[in-house]
């Protein structure tokens, strides 16, 4: 029903005591998520959220106790890289970094060691996964989406969420949506992701959700029409952004004639991918 | 953020690799007094953050300090691309026998930095990459061990450079590097780096691009911010926490995620209007900073529409709403707005926007529909 979270999801938050990191905890608990554990440097044997969940000092220490097999990452930019490797050296399988702003030179650091050591990292800047009805990693809102059969994998936040809510007007339910970030270097791609979808029994189609910047989009069309054999639809956002601007997100540039929507588009249409003319439009393509 | 030619060669100079003797000027006066200092020919380079310095006149040689005096008047005047000249550097003349190119940025695909060089420098680096791919030859780095010395020499050897110079152009290609790694750039280039009349190698021009994120870090580099390279209105966004890009249509967007705000703009020009601006609020915004986004959106004379499309999660409808009507409380305008509030407390966002006599929308289509409509009307008055 799902790929990557579930049920059977033990998430611990590393940052759990800051601001959004207990904001987000109690919305995860509330859409009953597993969250068997919070990691605060310093703060280990407190408790939060009326005694709900138990802080340790470490990731080691959590997991130890805990068996926690996920993790998600509130901390802030300059610290999310030690706190990225932190998990990775407690064996954590899944990390998914929420936070935004990491320096990228920290970030080629981070993902070259990851992919030696043989976790999975979702993100950075990311909202995180969801999977409708069974668990919420991360910020995505639970309420704007059901259980279904559509997989959703998008670069951005918002524009996912309003995408999710298109489908959920139109009685369309998600196996799981997950955000992989909008940040130029990041944990997992687009193909990633595509790859478990395929493998996935209760997943019927699949979504994505791309914009502006580095060729990730290009590479999924390659990858489709190599490889799926289920319905992908897409929207790319940013045809009118202009060349050599940020438009936000870190990732999203249009660089030295790389990375144009126009280019993702004619790549995602070649190999028989629709691709919406405006997010509300998914739903239709997907019927 | 960009350094200044100047800047970056300072730095270079610090990892090892040979500059130019030279100082920065503010005035005529001060470029005649240096030119006299290092003894002419000088050349006179403007310091802009832009590209066609030369083209556009903004690189001199002359051959004594009164030339170099009048050099700089005329220099310091200038505007370049949009931007003015307020300080030139001015840099003993070398001969120049021949021009390499040498780079490091990061390569996005291959997530690694990626060292670059070329016999074919000097001229301008883009065009050699679209004629000729072949003439630039690339090493990819491991983020981990940092720049090798054989791939110094790979390049030394692909470039066809002599082998007398290899060992300073190892020692330069190492120096880039580490200038690179050090300040958390995600360029650093030399070119043209030149042989010399007296075959030496000197690194004539240079250019650094930082990684804003990891200002941070760098507090003495984060000073050498130069204020023109944005527009003012950009810069003054940053200082509250939006992202702003200023655009040329007359629909104000205001929206708050970076991707729904670039979606936001796409289906503005699919219902045929333009957009004025790309601009994300944020997660989370309060109304403060809404007040100060559209009070952003309204500074900019072509905006005749504003459009508002929020998806509420943790960024709050009523709070947004709130955030408008104050600022309506405050500034004297006419302009008709649209807003589409979706999400987290929607109905009294709503509510508070319907009493303002705002036109509401109740999906992205809706909203652009209405707001090319209003622009349109607006244009024809």
């Amino acid at each position: 029903m799902s790929i990557l979270i579930d049920k059977n999801t033990r998430l611990i938050v590393q940052g759990i005591t800051g601001r959004e990191g207990i904001f987000h905890t109690s919305r995860m608990l509330a859409y009953g998520t597993q969250v068997v554990a919070g990691v605060t440097p310093g703060k280990g044997g407190e408790w939060v959220l009326d005694g709900k969940v138990p802080v340790f000092d470490t990731v080691h220490r959590a997991v130890e106790i805990t068996g926690a097999n996920a993790s998600v990452i509130f901390v802030p930019a300059s610290f999310a890289p030690d706190a990225i490797l932190e998990a990775s050296d407690a064996n954590v399988p899944l990390i998914v970094c929420i936070t935004e702003g990491i320096p990228i030179q920290d970030m080629m650091r981070v993902r070259r060691f990851l992919d030696q050591d043989g976790v999975r990292l979702v993100g950075p800047n990311s909202p995180g996964l969801l999977t409708p009805g069974g668990c919420k990693v991360g910020i995505i809102p639970g309420h704007i989406t059901e259980p279904g059969n559509v997989g959703i994998v998008s670069r951005s936040g918002t524009l996912t969420y309003e995408v999710l809510y298109a489908l959920k007007m139109e009685g369309i339910g998600v196996s799981t949506c997950v955000g992989i970030g909008g940040d130029p270097i990041n944990g997992t791609s687009f193909t990633d992701i595509l790859g478990m979808f395929e493998a996935d029994p209760h997943t019927e189609k699949v979504v994505i959700i791309g914009e502006i910047g580095g060729r990730d989009e290009e590479i999924a069309a390659e990858y489709i029409s190599e490889r799926m054999t289920k319905q992908v639809v897409a929207f790319i956002a940013g045809r009118t952004a202009p060349p050599g601007k940020r438009m936000g997100h870190a990732g999203a540039i249009v660089e030295g004639g790389t990375g144009l929507a126009v280019d993702k588009i004619n790549s995602l249409e070649a190999v028989g991918a629709a691709v919406a003319e405006h997010p509300e439009k998914i739903p239709d393509l997907l019927k | 953020m960009k350094l200044h030619e100047y800047r970056s060669k300072q730095l270079f100079s610090k990892f090892g690799i040979p500059i130019p003797r030279g100082r920065v000027a503010m005035t005529a006066h001060e470029a005649k007094t240096i030119a006299r200092e290092l003894g002419c020919p000088v050349v006179i380079k403007a310091q802009v953050l832009v590209g066609g310095r030369g083209k556009a006149g903004g690189i001199r040689l002359v051959h004594t300090p009164e030339e170099a005096e009048e050099a700089a008047t005329q220099v310091l005047g200038m505007q370049i691309n949009g931007l003015p000249v307020r300080k030139v550097l001015v840099d003993e003349a070398a001969e120049i026998s021949s021009e390499i190119y040498l780079g490091v940025t990061n390569d996005r695909a291959i997530r690694s930095p990626v060292m670059m060089a070329s016999a074919e420098g000097g001229v301008d680096i883009e065009e050699v990459a679209r004629t000729h791919p072949d003439k630039i030859v690339r090493t990819y780095i491991d983020p981990l061990l940092g720049f090798q010395d054989h791939q110094a020499r790979y390049l030394a050897v692909a470039i066809e450079l002599a082998r007398d110079h290899w060992r300073e152009f190892i020692n330069i290609a190492c120096g880039l590097y580490r200038a690179y790694k050090s300040s958390d750039a995600t360029l650093a280039e030399i070119n043209p780096l030149v042989i010399t009349g007296d075959n030496r190698l000197l690194a004539l021009d240079g250019k650094m691009v930082l990684d804003d994120n990891a200002l941070f870090r760098h507090s003495d580099l984060a000073e050498m911010r130069d204020i023109d390279e944005e527009e003012a209105i950009e810069r003054e966004a940053r200082r509250f926490g939006l992202s702003y890009v200023k655009l040329d249509g007359s629909i104000g967007c205001m929206v708050n995620g970076a991707g729904l705000a670039m979606a936001t703009m796409d289906v503005v020009k699919l219902f045929g209007g333009e957009p004025a601006n790309f601009l994300d609020i944020g997660g989370g915004a309060g109304a403060d900073k809404v007040s100060a986004a559209l009070q952003l959106i309204l500074r900019d004379p072509n905006v005749k529409v504003v459009m508002f499309n929020i998806f509420g999660g943790i960024t709050r409808c009523d709070e947004v709403a709130r955030g408008i009507l104050a600022t309506l409380e405050e500034v004297d305008t006419d302009l008709p707005m649209v807003a589409r509030l979706v999400g987290t407390n929607e109905e009294e966002g709503r509510r508070l926007l319907a009493e303002a006599d705002l036109v509401t929308a109740t999906s992205l289509a809706d909203a652009a529909e209405k707001a090319v409509a209003l622009a349109g009307k607006g244009a024809s008055k």
